[in-house]
């Protein structure tokens, strides 16, 4: 299987359901990311009381691809999981980001503040 | 505090025992404890998470991020080492080349130098794209070695029998591409003006025109923005019984300085911990068979002490913002793709 599509666009993310499998038990290819996004995006969906599983692996060294699997409890979509994780995921980066500029920006005045 | 071998414990403290280091890893999540609500809740989060900057230059940076785990704080330094972008010479175009550096060790040499260059200002260009004053800065460097006149006979001293003998980063000469020359703010050159390139002999000359693109670590090492990029947790160092005497001044030497003090109580020693933070954690306490059974090693495991000392490219406290953004980016990437999914 290429990297590519048809389109000749890039592949982004695949979704693999092993047949005869529900929607609850996905597992997402994510092309060019590795541990990075993997394990913050995995400990973010461990978080959700409604998983059973989540687990991601890296094929092998020289392919730039993960294995990210997800199997929840009581039927929920698997999908909505991930996009539920991926939301979180940016809200915590949004909280980090404005706490760091709040903090460094008091960390500045209060230098000029001593120059003074 | 987390009190020694509690489940709290083991929750929140990373323990350095004698013989292993004991809970390691991250294990709050939902359905592994009884009584703990461990599912994601935001406003937690929110409250508790915090940042505190203790110093920074212009090149380094030292601060707290406190309340986040491992997993996310270890995504903002794997980004910061290979995904945070810069400029860097890619291509360099040989047309005279007469030292004894050859071409590609030369070339080499010149794309591990930092540019001082926003690479924010720029865009990626990919092998197909034509170099243009949007994704490529273009340097040259031309420079010939000769014979000093003016030198005295009996000098043996190259310093002073050649000009031009030592070719350093400050002799690279930006030649600005389209309209970059417009843009009155831009300055362009190496970080460094001292970096030695190449040495020369009278009559051997370098003429090349580099070429600098944006690329990322992850492609290759001289794309990375920062000299090092690392976190440690703080240490936490528990005295579990009171120290005295001739007792507490051998504790104060297994420690690094600073980390134990002593105070004169009633005309006797006793031992307190000053500031854990400055400690290396040598593990000299245990060699003491009579100490170490009174002292509890641990690292707080929500708390990083993180340092990123940058290679000049761009102030460290940008290249930490913008490790934070690239992470956010990945996300939305994965989620635009979701919805285009979604809409077939």
């Amino acid at each position: 299987m290429g990297d590519e599509e048809d389109t000749g666009k890039p592949r982004v993310l695949q979704m693999v359901r092993a047949e005869g499998a529900d929607k609850s038990c996905v597992t997402f290819v994510l092309h060019n990311e590795d541990h990075t996004l993997g394990n913050s995006l995995r400990y973010m969906i461990m978080k959700d009381p409604e998983v059973e599983f989540c687990g991601y692996s890296i094929t092998h060294p020289s392919e730039s691809k993960i294995n990210f699997r997800i199997q929840t409890k009581g039927g929920l979509s698997a999908l909505e999981v991930f996009q539920k994780g991926l939301e979180e995921l940016t809200d915590v980066c949004q909280h980090v980001l404005s706490k760091f500029e709040a903090s460094m920006e008091a960390y500045k005045a209060q230098k000029d503040v001593n120059m003074e | 505090m987390a009190a020694p071998g509690g489940v709290e414990e083991m929750r929140s403290r990373v323990v350095l025992g004698e013989f292993g280091v004991r809970n390691v890893h991250t294990t709050d999540f939902p359905g592994n404890y009884a009584g703990y609500d461990d599912s994601w809740d935001k406003e937690k989060f929110e409250k508790n998470f915090r940042v505190d900057v203790i110093h920074m230059d212009e090149s380094t940076l030292e601060f707290d991020m406190v309340g986040i785990d491992a997993a996310i704080a270890n995504a903002f330094r794997r980004i910061l080492l290979a995904e945070v972008p810069t400029m860097a010479v890619e291509k360099v175009f040989v047309y005279n080349n007469t030292s004894i550096v050859q071409d590609e060790i030369l070339a080499h040499r010149l794309g591990l130098i930092p540019i001082r260059a926003d690479p924010r200002l720029f865009e990626y260009k990919s092998e197909e794209d034509e170099c243009d004053e949007i994704n490529t800065l273009q340097f040259q460097l031309k420079i010939k070695c000769s014979k000093n006149p003016q030198a005295a006979k009996e000098s043996s001293d190259p310093n002073e029998l050649y000009i031009n003998h030592k070719v350093y980063s400050k002799h690279m000469e930006w030649v600005p591409l389209g309209s970059q020359a417009d843009n009155l703010n831009a300055d362009f050159r190496p970080v460094h003006d001292d970096i030695l390139i190449a040495q020369l002999r009278p009559g051997q000359e370098i003429d090349v025109l580099m070429h600098c693109v944006k690329g990322i670590g992850k492609d290759h090492a001289k794309f990375s923005p920062v000299a090092t990029a690392s976190y440690r947790l703080l240490p936490e160092i528990t005295l579990l019984q009171p120290i005295e005497g001739e007792a507490a001044e051998r504790l104060k030497k297994c420690f690094s300085p600073g980390v134990i003090e002593i105070q004169e109580i009633k005309g006797k020693k006793l031992a307190r911990v000053a500031n854990a933070r400055l400690d290396t954690f040598s593990r000299e306490i245990f060699r003491h068979d009579d100490l170490k059974t009174l002292v509890r090693l641990a690292r707080v495991r929500d708390h990083y002490i993180f340092s990123v000392e940058s290679t000049g490219v761009l102030p460290p406290d940008v290249l930490v913002s913008e490790a934070i953004k690239v992470l956010m980016g990945k996300c939305q990437r994965f989620l635009e793709e979701l919805k285009s999914i979604q809409r077939k």
